[in-house]
């Protein structure tokens, strides 16, 4: 924890290494900025590879046209997977016949994806709040303990959740779905805590003064200052609740309540072993990432600058 | 500041001492308040289950009939002697080793690269991309790209003159393979908070290395290692526990189209894979139960020994 304060003020105050350090264009610097190119473009390569099977047609495939760019061109498994084809565009592409309810996945996740956040953020803010600014007894004994949450593997908790849920008659219900995400997760609260920590109290304190109470502080004062990492905290859970699999797999295969990860592994478990449908599978995988892409795009940096952040807690 | 102006012409209209003003001002019962719905979520889906997955290991539950009896150490027992259970760790052990320690000297090599060459946070946005997309995308993905028939990962092979190999469809090359995409996937993001830590090494020390004539090889043993060591250890902590516990990937990317995840033939069932199974597929809750308490304890175990063997909690920083 000392290891917190330290990192961040340090990190401030200490300036980017442009300038400060040596910078020659050495034939080791040439060979190391080569590897890192060379890592960026396996990096993104499935990516691009990705797309542009989604862009493919199945036949083509098969016929094993090398090169980047789609062979035979077309938007129709786009327009498969949206719904929007008619039933001999998909046999003439060809569909394996299991359907997928797109656009009905697609809520399903954003509706998950949506309550979790807003849950989990406001109530890990406010217990944030309670565990770095109010002083009662056993503070940091619940605060430990919730942290010690941290070490629980989730397939442990996974049973006993399951069954209660079930026992609640609650399976293949959204309830079910965002239940243990939607109070707080450990890492939330710990990781708006440090913030919380980090936060001049200064406005506070002559708020307190003027004789605001601790919900008008935590309302009026506490959230606009925490602005940024509160909103780093939303994009990240958000994109852990997007992503999440094995427990809505367990709980929510009805496909009423089905999200887009749960729905894409079912389509692939059923899809014929002779002839599977490659270009659908892949529209479908890429388009499921296409919010986390696009949300990534607009707010890059806040998701990069919030990683870093947690790494060095 | 509206809050104070608001609060300031407010506060004469209320009688100072009365009981509501000292509720309000006083932290405990603010506290209370403010913990209320975090302690329910704490109470009812992390204690809770916790406590009830430890009762769980002792008995034999049947979910149909909803009964459940005591066995005492019974799944225990069992778990000793099952071989497909010591399989499933062999697996998993096999899998951490060859994940953590590529990754780890990558993601190394990447921090550094990225402390050195650029602070550009579109190059660090890239590398961290592929930790960020559903882990179901990246399963999928590689067992397209890896497809023994069709994959591009073969084509490129063939076309170098090797030949086509099965990956996920081999129970020698299912681990490795999968490994591999969680490199693909995970040595973005290490490298991500070992640059973290690359940043608080103050700039000073190197340029005073470098006045002094040392190369950077030597700069990197002799300040960045001894430096980075307790981010390193924290890291290597989070990644050899998350490492342990894989699943979303192998769920999805093993056992081909139609098969049972864990193929071919067991050489990817994974201990998560394997409680999992117990739990969901075969109604043995208590013995998937008591599989789970035991890579808690094992994770626990491991987690202390790290810490303890890399003296995570000390810096050298002086």
């Amino acid at each position: 924890m000392s290891l917190a304060s330290r990192t961040r003020s340090s990190s401030r105050t200490h300036p980017p290494s442009e300038g400060s350090r040596p910078r020659r264009l050495s034939p080791g610097r040439i060979v190391a900025w080569a590897a890192l190119i060379l890592l960026i473009v396996l990096t993104l390569f499935p990516f691009v590879w990705i797309l542009r099977t989604a862009l493919s047609t199945n036949a083509a495939l098969f016929t094993g046209e090398a090169g980047l760019l789609p062979a035979e061109p077309t938007l129709v498994n786009f327009r498969r997977v949206l719904g929007l084809a008619t039933p001999e565009e998909i046999v003439a592409a060809g569909g394996s016949g299991v359907t997928f309810n797109f656009w009905l996945y697609l809520r399903n996740s954003l509706i998950v994806a949506t309550v979790v956040t807003l849950g989990q953020v406001t109530f890990s803010a406010m217990a944030a709040y309670a565990f770095s600014r109010l002083h009662f007894p056993g503070r940091d004994a619940l605060f430990y303990l919730f942290l010690s949450a941290l070490m629980i593997p989730p397939v442990f908790i996974l049973i006993p959740n399951f069954l209660f849920l079930n026992s609640l008659g609650l399976l293949d219900t959204f309830p079910a779905v965002v239940a243990p995400f939607f109070f707080m997760t450990p890492f939330t609260v710990f990781f708006l805590r440090q913030f919380f920590l980090g936060i001049n109290t200064q406005i506070e304190e002559a708020a307190k003064l003027d004789g605001a109470g601790h919900v008008q502080l935590f309302t009026r004062i506490a959230v606009p200052i925490m602005a940024a990492p509160l909103s780093t905290a939303a994009i990240l859970t958000f994109i852990q609740s997007w992503n999440e699999y094995m427990w809505p797999l367990v709980v929510g295969q009805d496909p009423s309540v089905r999200v887009l990860t749960v729905a894409l592994s079912l389509f692939r478990a059923g899809s014929p072993q002779a002839a599977p449908d490659w270009t659908g599978l892949m529209t479908a995988t890429f388009l499921a990432a296409v919010p986390i892409i696009v949300l990534f795009l607009v707010m890059g940096r806040r998701v990069v600058d919030g990683i870093q952040f947690s790494g060095v807690k | 500041m509206s809050t104070t102006t608001s609060t300031r012409t407010a506060a004469p209209n209320l009688p100072p001492p009365d009981l509501w003003h000292r509720v309000r001002h006083s932290d405990t019962s603010v506290a209370m308040l403010f913990l209320l719905p975090s302690l329910l979520g704490f109470v009812l889906f992390y204690l809770w289950p916790a406590i009830r997955g430890i009762w769980l290991s002792f008995t034999e539950f049947n979910l149909l009939r909803q009964t459940s009896s005591f066995i005492g150490l019974g799944n225990y027992q069992e778990l000793v002697g099952d071989p497909l259970f010591w399989h499933s760790m062999r697996v998993t052990l096999l899998y951490v080793v060859i994940n953590i320690s590529i990754q780890t000297v990558l993601a190394l090599a990447i921090a550094v690269m990225m402390d050195r060459l650029t602070q550009s946070v579109v190059v660090r946005g890239i590398m961290v991309l592929p930790w960020l997309i559903p882990q179901v995308v990246v399963g999928l993905l590689w067992l397209w790209m890896l497809d023994p028939s069709l994959g591009i990962v073969n084509e490129f092979l063939q076309a170098i003159g090797i030949p086509s190999q099965p990956f996920l469809g081999s129970p020698d090359q299912v681990i490795p393979a999968l490994a591999g995409i969680n490199i693909w996937r995970h040595t973005g993001y290490t490298a991500l908070l070992l640059f973290a830590g690359l940043q608080t090494i103050p700039g000073d020390l190197y340029e005073a290395a470098s006045v002094d004539g040392a190369s950077e090889w030597k700069m990197f043993w002799r300040i960045t290692m001894p430096l980075l060591r307790p981010v390193l250890a924290l890291v290597l902590v989070i990644t050899v526990v998350g490492s342990f516990q894989v699943f979303d990937v192998v769920h999805v990317a093993t056992g081909g189209f139609g098969g049972t995840p864990g193929g071919p033939a067991n050489a990817s069932l994974v201990i998560y894979l394997y409680i999992f199974r117990q739990a969901f597929n075969f109604n043995n809750f208590g013995y998937a139960a008591a599989m789970a308490t035991v890579l808690f304890v094992l994770l626990v175990g491991v987690a202390f020994i790290q810490m303890k063997l890399l003296r995570a909690s000390q810096s050298d920083l002086a």
